[in-house]
């Protein structure tokens, strides 16, 4: 015959185990509620985007939508190129190239902002890395802010000729989203 | 002090009821009988008020939900035919918007009476956790409502504050997106906006029944925050805070009834009658009035995640405000030192208000800095040291003492002049 404490000692255990596993069965069931606010499959499909870039001509930019976010692409000048080529990396205030098409590590060297070969076209992601907000710089007449290559109204984020930030409270460059070219004037986003 | 029923039920009915649910009793002991105390002022008619603001939105909510679409294509057009051609449209959707404005006047003066008569302290601090889970709910309820709307300021809005939890390291960006439903602010986030737009506010009202309940233990605290010790402390409910309450209203709705008649949009943005463009940034973008003050405190920091550890923490420290208060005395009144530091610390909210509303440049940013760091003092350091170092003035024994001529159990120790002027006790 048990005694006493045996016998409290085996229904602490049922207790235990029963209540773990309506646990484990309650997070299981939590789990679909939590992720159908995820992005769902049709958002997910709208993953690339194609731009014919043979419109833009040297100094011009676009703004083309991908994922819902705008994108700038800039035909960049010799000069504009030049200008960001020639900044140091220690006056940079984020050192890194955001570039989802090189390694996360990667400098922000204007190299490394671009595609090899394509030094000319600048894709960014137009969303201030502060708040949100979209910077201005794509329509002639624009702000360009002190470096020339975007500024962000919002909150004074100024950007330069390889969309790095320069000044103001955005902590990172504008990203670099995922792309590669199709030719030389086809370009696909994603 | 949860006092005893005096429900009678009446023979029949009644009482048959009562034996079964006391639903009859619960009301007359609550809302008619309760023993309150004698001297509340008129800041003590908010809660009243509040509980108006609440009914308010939550009618014309209801009745708006059946006139609007969310959807990103649809919702702004349905809001202007809301105000163009549905019966009584623009009245219902100026209320509401106006409606929500109000409620937040009376929730900071409400707080700010809790906050100088130290009626967070004991044995009213769940009362008072309650009342900051409602503000929360309250802020989010708002936020999600002005975006329905889906105007510029609707949509940069719903950007920026939804960008605000990227600076959460490392899970940021996931938050965001999950937020999101997408890799924008687009209609799967607009949707569910609506769907929470409406629940919150009957999670509101379930906090507001648990916030009164808490009230309705210890009883109200009062101008001079000396506990109710008799019967003659106190006045039933009802007829006397009943109609000091609905007076108080009346006025309330005056006040309502004049913006939403004679100047509906002025608390609103000129922006927001402009159709969302995800594409383009309005040049000055501002949040509502009512949380101008946290977006001072976000911007007053240079740090991304600090600021936002800020902005979130400038509402989190209110649930520590019982214990960072040393002082036994509850009201301000009896508080030479404490009352000064109270003044300057309304004058710093509304400063910080008046700075949300400022570019953040110069000299507005270095006062937002300055008041910011202030705010966060009156917390941590300056209500800790005033209560150990501050001599209050004495406190009266009993509220009737202080508010009759002719207290009840004075022993006979008052000036026999005073007991021949017995009008004055009306």
């Amino acid at each position: 015959m048990a005694t006493e404490t045996d016998d409290s000692t085996r229904r602490d255990f049922l207790m235990i185990a029963a209540g773990s596993f309506a646990a484990v069965g309650a997070a299981a069931g939590l789990w679909p509620l939590i992720d159908q606010m995820n992005p769902d499959a049709s958002t997910l499909s709208l993953g690339t985007t194609e731009v014919d870039l043979s419109p833009i001509e040297e100094g011009q930019a676009i703004t083309v939508v991908w994922r819902g976010k705008p994108v700038f692409i800039r035909h960049r000048t010799a000069e504009e190129i030049e200008a960001a080529k020639a900044v140091e990396m220690d006056q940079l205030p984020d050192p890194l190239a955001r570039n989802a098409n090189v390694s996360t590590d990667a400098l922000a060297t204007d190299v490394n902002r671009t595609q090899t070969g394509q030094e000319k076209w600048l894709v960014l992601i137009g969303i201030c890395t502060h708040l949100g907000c979209i910077p201005k710089g794509q329509r002639i007449g624009d702000s360009k802010g002190e470096f020339d290559g975007w500024f962000c109204p919002c909150h004074g984020s100024h950007y330069d000729t390889a969309g790095r930030i320069r000044k103001g409270p955005a902590p990172r460059n504008l990203d670099v989203p995922t792309f590669s070219f199709v030719s030389d004037d086809v370009l696909r986003i994603g | 002090m949860a006092h005893q029923s005096t429900y009678q039920p009446k023979p029949g009915l009644d009482k048959w009821l009562d034996d079964r649910l006391p639903v009859m009793r619960m009301a007359h002991d609550t809302m008619l009988d309760f023993p309150t105390p004698r001297n509340l002022n008129y800041f003590w008619t908010f809660g009243g008020i509040l509980t108006f603001c609440l009914m308010v939105q939550i009618i014309t909510g209801i009745v708006l939900a059946m006139h609007y679409t969310p959807h990103v294509d649809m919702a702004f057009a349905s809001v202007e035919r809301i105000m163009r051609d549905v019966n009584w449209g623009w009245l219902l959707r100026y209320t509401h918007a106006v409606g929500a404005s109000m409620f937040f006047v009376a929730v900071y003066i409400h707080m700010f009476r809790g906050m100088y008569y130290g009626s967070y302290k004991a044995p009213r601090e769940v009362l008072w956790f309650l009342g900051v889970i409602i503000l929360l709910l309250m802020m989010a309820t708002a936020f999600m409502g002005y975006v329905l709307v889906w105007g510029q300021m609707s949509f940069w809005a719903a950007t920026v504050i939804t960008n605000l939890f990227s600076a959460v390291p490392f899970v940021g960006e996931p938050i965001v997106t999950w937020l999101w439903g997408g890799f924008a602010v687009d209609n799967p986030t607009l949707n569910r906006f609506f769907a929470l737009h409406y629940l919150l506010p009957f999670a509101l009202l379930g906090v507001v029944g648990l916030h009164i309940w808490a009230l309705h233990v210890p009883g109200n605290n009062n101008p001079i925050g000396v506990d109710v010790k008799s019967k003659k402390d106190t006045l039933p409910f009802h007829p006397y805070y009943t109609l000091k309450d609905g007076f108080a209203i009346a006025v309330f709705a005056l006040l309502f009834a004049m913006l939403v008649f004679y100047a509906p949009n002025y608390l609103n943005h000129a922006d927001n009658y402009i159709e969302a463009n995800p594409l383009q940034t309005p040049p000055h973008i501002v949040p509502e009035w009512y949380f101008l003050p946290f977006y001072a405190i976000l911007r007053a920091v240079p740090d991304k995640f600090l600021g936002v550890v800020a902005m979130f923490g400038s509402i989190l420290i209110l649930f520590l405000l019982p214990w960072f208060d040393t002082s036994r005395v509850k009201s301000g009144t009896y508080r030479p030192l404490f009352k000064w530091f109270f003044v300057i610390f309304v004058f710093v909210c509304l400063g910080l208000g008046y700075l949300g509303a400022k570019p953040a440049e110069g000299g507005y940013l270095t006062m937002g800095r300055i008041f910011t760091t202030y705010y966060f003092l009156h917390f941590l350091v300056i209500l800790p040291i005033i209560g150990l170092i501050e001599t209050p003035k004495k406190l009266p024994n009993s509220i009737s003492e202080a508010v009759l001529d002719d207290p009840p159990d004075s022993g006979g120790a008052q000036p026999s002049g005073a007991a021949a002027s017995p009008e004055k006790r009306l």
